[in-house]
């Protein structure tokens, strides 16, 4: 069966063919990305082949000039993650035939991550984010003896075997919308890791990790897009990761954060009046002793204001919210 | 750019980063240089799991038994011995680094079995092993601050005076060669699975680590012991884990039968590994085979089972094949797997070149002899991966600072940019190396005969002279994967030499080298290794080594 792949290509050194299509800039906030030439290859290849496979095809029979990562093969190794049609993926875990639209399949690095060359992106930005949340158990003391394990149920390792699972490949931080505008958050992949060490019953700095990971740029950063979520091969699932952290890091004191605020003071409405208060949200999430916070969020206010965009001066309670009281008592917890 | 450091560790999966991390933990300058990403590296493909005797019903001298049985008496013993006895420690470290070892009801360790073992003995983390190790080492060495040189190529050994004295590399980001220069050499860059068509291995198994150690002079040993993995995936090859057997899973052939019952009657489906591929082998040459294949059947286990358990193979066969093993067996097959030769070390990791050192695949202890069990791989990697980064260290302080070496770094520049300005005659790599493949693995595979030996060794001159011609097809200088490719085969053609060559001397069959032209064990000749010394242009000089034997006498072996 024959495929078509469209390949964006980079070369810092100005080698291009001379039948590469110049393609248009990212768009914002991506719009630094240096701009790919698309080169486009018809490869044929077992109805049930991946992407990967055409690239490789490509590679060795039609042009060795196509720089890619890729090592096993099989969704272990984490090598191959880039855009395919504009999500990011591992090419040897995608289908050709369920990647094509409008008869051909676009491959290239994301523009949410440096590029090296082609299909090979500088994951700088992945690894020193692994690195900042310090990846590493901090064994709880005394450590057993030489020849003694720690004594745990084996419920609480299994359970770390979905974090254990991430290959690092990428993905998640590729698509991740909080990162695209934020470079200081942590990304999905660190947070799942981080998750990985606080899950952990041996280790000693439970409360130490969730302090750091609640400073900004952690876990109160990201915006719940689910991109994480819908692109990781492994099902590491780092958002989930990131509730669990978030209720963790309260339930050991640390609200003292916008984010904290901002998800009390989103409760404390809708218990209040069974919706959402959207005029004193910003406020109470920044902190209402806050007067500098407050000030820097003038600006934004303003502009909402001038674009009509304002939420009513009036919140009035939705009919029946003693309901609403009555299932925040029932939940429990926080809000009781 | 030339970089001093005391002590060079070449690749970064299990062996590679443990001999670095003991080298940084005795004080040494350390430095990793590795053509991947370490999280890259193979050692995450190994699924099922690391053997140790920790168990009071267990014992050292049992595991050093069922290793050795499992080698076909080919393992040295006083190393297998070293191997079984640090082993408990070993992995208790791993644990205590952070390893999510699954346990047992009591909260200790638990077990699961494995081929060719008397106890289950196979510690583990879901089918995942080598990756939450690997992991886990990984964090341990950023922890640790060591340097490591990622996506660094190394294309030669740096000899000085008859030592080993550091490694020159290629920057692919930047496409410029460094000289790491340093005191003592650890190559640990693993197997030669490309060499095979089809392999589990993964696409950077390229044997680096044999050629450059024999080029530099250190001899490679039973390099013949090529083991054949029983399950690999119908199709792709990819590697269904001995896990599964050890879990429960049968061997059906296309009558439905549990056929193992004929070869192994007491093991079954958990027979040594070279017992069962040819178990494989044999039903399928008999007609009762499924288009090449046979069935691993893991129904009756139960989903629990499958998910919680093994949930990567059951992935992998829903992706690859779309069978839920849940409800279908799955088709697999006698697949290359593991290089059980390799470059010649003594338990230290020592090689015959002062200041280099070996650990992991590319290393011959020999622990594995003739057919390595499963998972004692990882076990090899982490006991003789720590072993060399101490002894490497150890060596590096009483060893003055190496100098020189520009005239090295000149010549593989130069040797570099004639290979870029080689004319396009018509031959390709990825051809080329497909035709090696398919030819080891037809003529130097399961089964190998004295005419399909020789015919093996023509072939490999015919493809050397070929190589002569091979132009790369890409003549930038950032990441040039082209360029690499073609540097690979280079090595590659030296392992598959130096196997056929091993393979044409051994006149029995031991282990994974059947040899059908002389089909039985002969103790009486063969209890020896065979080292192949290169010799240039000339043909490679051959010596035999006993086979260290100190308390199991060989014995006829039946599973």
């Amino acid at each position: 069966m024959q495929f078509t792949i469209e390949v964006g290509r980079y070369n810092t050194e100005g080698r291009y063919a001379e039948n590469a299509v110049t393609g248009e800039p990212f768009p914002a906030p991506w719009n630094a990305s240096p701009v790919r030439r698309y080169q486009t290859y018809a490869v044929e290849l077992p109805e049930h082949a991946v992407v990967l496979d055409a690239l490789i095809a490509i590679r060795e029979y039609q042009d060795q000039s196509l720089a890619v990562r890729c090592a096993c093969r099989s969704a272990i190794c984490g090598s191959c993650a880039m855009w395919i049609n504009g999500h990011a993926n591992l090419a040897c875990k995608s289908k050709l035939a369920e990647f094509t639209k409008d008869g051909k399949t676009r491959v290239e690095s994301p523009p949410s991550m440096p590029i090296i060359r082609d299909l090979v992106s500088d994951l700088k930005p992945l690894w020193e984010k692994h690195l900042a949340v310090r990846p590493w158990l901090e064994n709880k003391q005394p450590i057993p003896g030489p020849n003694t394990e720690y004594r745990v149920p084996n419920a609480s390792m299994e359970e770390l075997i979905q974090e254990v699972s991430c290959i690092s490949c990428s993905a998640c931080l590729m698509d991740c919308e909080s990162f695209a505008v934020n470079p200081d958050f942590l990304g999905p992949q660190a947070l799942a890791q981080a998750y990985r060490y606080v899950g952990d019953p041996r280790d000693d700095k439970t409360k130490e990790r969730l302090g750091e990971l609640s400073k900004p740029g952690g876990i109160w950063d990201c915006t719940h897009c689910f991109e994480c979520v819908t692109q990781c091969p492994k099902g590491v699932a780092p958002l989930d990761q990131i509730l669990k952290l978030r209720k963790m890091a309260v339930d050991a004191g640390y609200t003292n954060n916008a984010g904290t605020r901002h998800a009390d003071a989103f409760a404390e409405s809708v218990k209040h009046s069974g919706r959402l208060n959207e005029l004193t949200l910003m406020p109470k999430s920044t902190g209402l002793l806050n007067i500098v916070g407050q000030l820097k969020t003038l600006p934004s206010a303003i502009n909402m204001a001038r674009a009509g965009k304002l939420p009513p001066l009036i919140h009035k309670a939705i009919p029946g919210v003693a309901r609403i009281k009555k299932i925040f008592e029932r939940v429990g917890g926080r809000f009781k | 750019m030339i970089a001093d450091h005391d002590v060079i560790v070449m690749g970064a999966g299990l062996a590679g980063m443990r001999a670095a991390l003991e080298a940084a933990r005795l004080g040494a300058d350390v430095a990793v240089v590795t053509k991947v990403h370490p999280i890259r590296s193979h050692s995450s493909a190994a699924q099922g799991g690391i053997n140790a005797a920790i168990g009071e019903t267990d014992s050292w001298e049992s595991h050093a038994f069922d290793t050795i049985k499992g080698s076909d008496y080919l393992a040295d013993q006083d190393a297998v011995e070293v191997m079984c006895r640090e082993a408990p420690q070993d992995i208790i470290e791993f644990e205590h680094m952070g390893v999510i070892f699954y346990r047992n009801e009591e909260g200790k360790l638990g077990t699961r079995a494995f081929g060719g073992a008397s106890q289950a003995r196979t510690y583990f983390v879901g089918d995942i092993t080598g990756q939450a190790l690997l992991v886990t080492l990984y964090d341990q060495i950023l922890k640790a601050g060591v340097k490591v040189y990622e996506e660094w190529f190394a294309t030669s050994l740096y000899m000085d005076g008859g030592a080993c004295r550091g490694v020159v590399a290629l920057e692919m980001v930047t496409g410029e060669l460094h000289l790491l220069r340093s005191k003592a050499v650890v190559v640990a860059s693993g197997g030669l699975g490309r060499l095979y068509e089809p392999s589990t291995n993964a696409l950077i198994c390229t044997g680096d680590g044999y050629s450059l150690a024999y080029r530099a002079g250190a001899p490679l040993m039973d390099m013949s012991m090529v083991q054949y993995h029983p399950t690999t995936l119908a199709g792709s090859g990819f590697l269904m884990t001995e896990a599964a057997r050890g879990e429960g899973a049968y061997l059906l052939n296309s009558l439905g039968e549990r056929f193992m019952k004929k070869y192994a009657p007491n093991k079954m489906e958990l027979a040594a590994r070279d017992v069962t591929s040819r178990a494989e082998a044999t039903e399928i040459a008999e007609g009762r085979g499924i288009d090449g294949n046979v069935l691993l059947d893991l129904r009756h286990l139960g989903p629990d089972v499958i998910l919680k358990k093994l949930p990567q193979i059951h992935e992998m066969a829903l992706d690859y094949l779309a069978i839920d093993m849940i409800k279908d067996p799955v088709p697999v097959r006698p697949g290359m797997h593991y290089q059980m030769g390799g470059v010649k070390t003594d338990v230290e990791g020592a090689t015959a070149i002062a200041g280099l050192y070996a650990a992991g695949e590319v290393a011959c202890v020999s622990v594995h002899g003739g057919n390595r069990l499963g998972a004692n791989s990882l076990l090899d990697t982490i006991i003789f991966g720590r072993r060399s980064g101490r002894a490497s260290a150890g060596y590096a302080k009483g060893t003055a600072a190496s100098r020189g070496g520009d005239d090295l770094l000149r010549s593989e520049q130069k040797r570099l940019e004639d290979l870029l300005a080689r004319p396009y005659t018509g031959e390709t790599c990825a051809g080329l190396r497909l035709e090696l493949a398919i030819m080891m693995d037809k003529l130097v595979g399961l089964y190998r005969s004295d005419a399909g030996l020789h015919e093996a060794l023509e072939a490999l001159g015919g493809y050397r002279k070929r190589y002569e011609g091979v132009a790369v097809g890409d003549k930038g200088r950032v990441f040039n994967q082209a360029l690499t490719f073609v540097l690979e085969l280079g090595f590659m053609l030296d392992c598959g030499e130096t196997i056929i060559r091993d393979a044409i001397i051994r006149k029995e069959s031991r282990g994974a080298h059947t040899h059908v032209d002389y089909p039985e064990r002969n103790d009486t000749d063969w209890l020896k290794h065979t080292l192949l010394t290169y010799r240039g242009d000339a043909e490679p000089e051959v010596t035999h080594v006993p086979v260290t034997i100190t308390r199991w006498k060989p014995e006829v072996r039946s599973y």
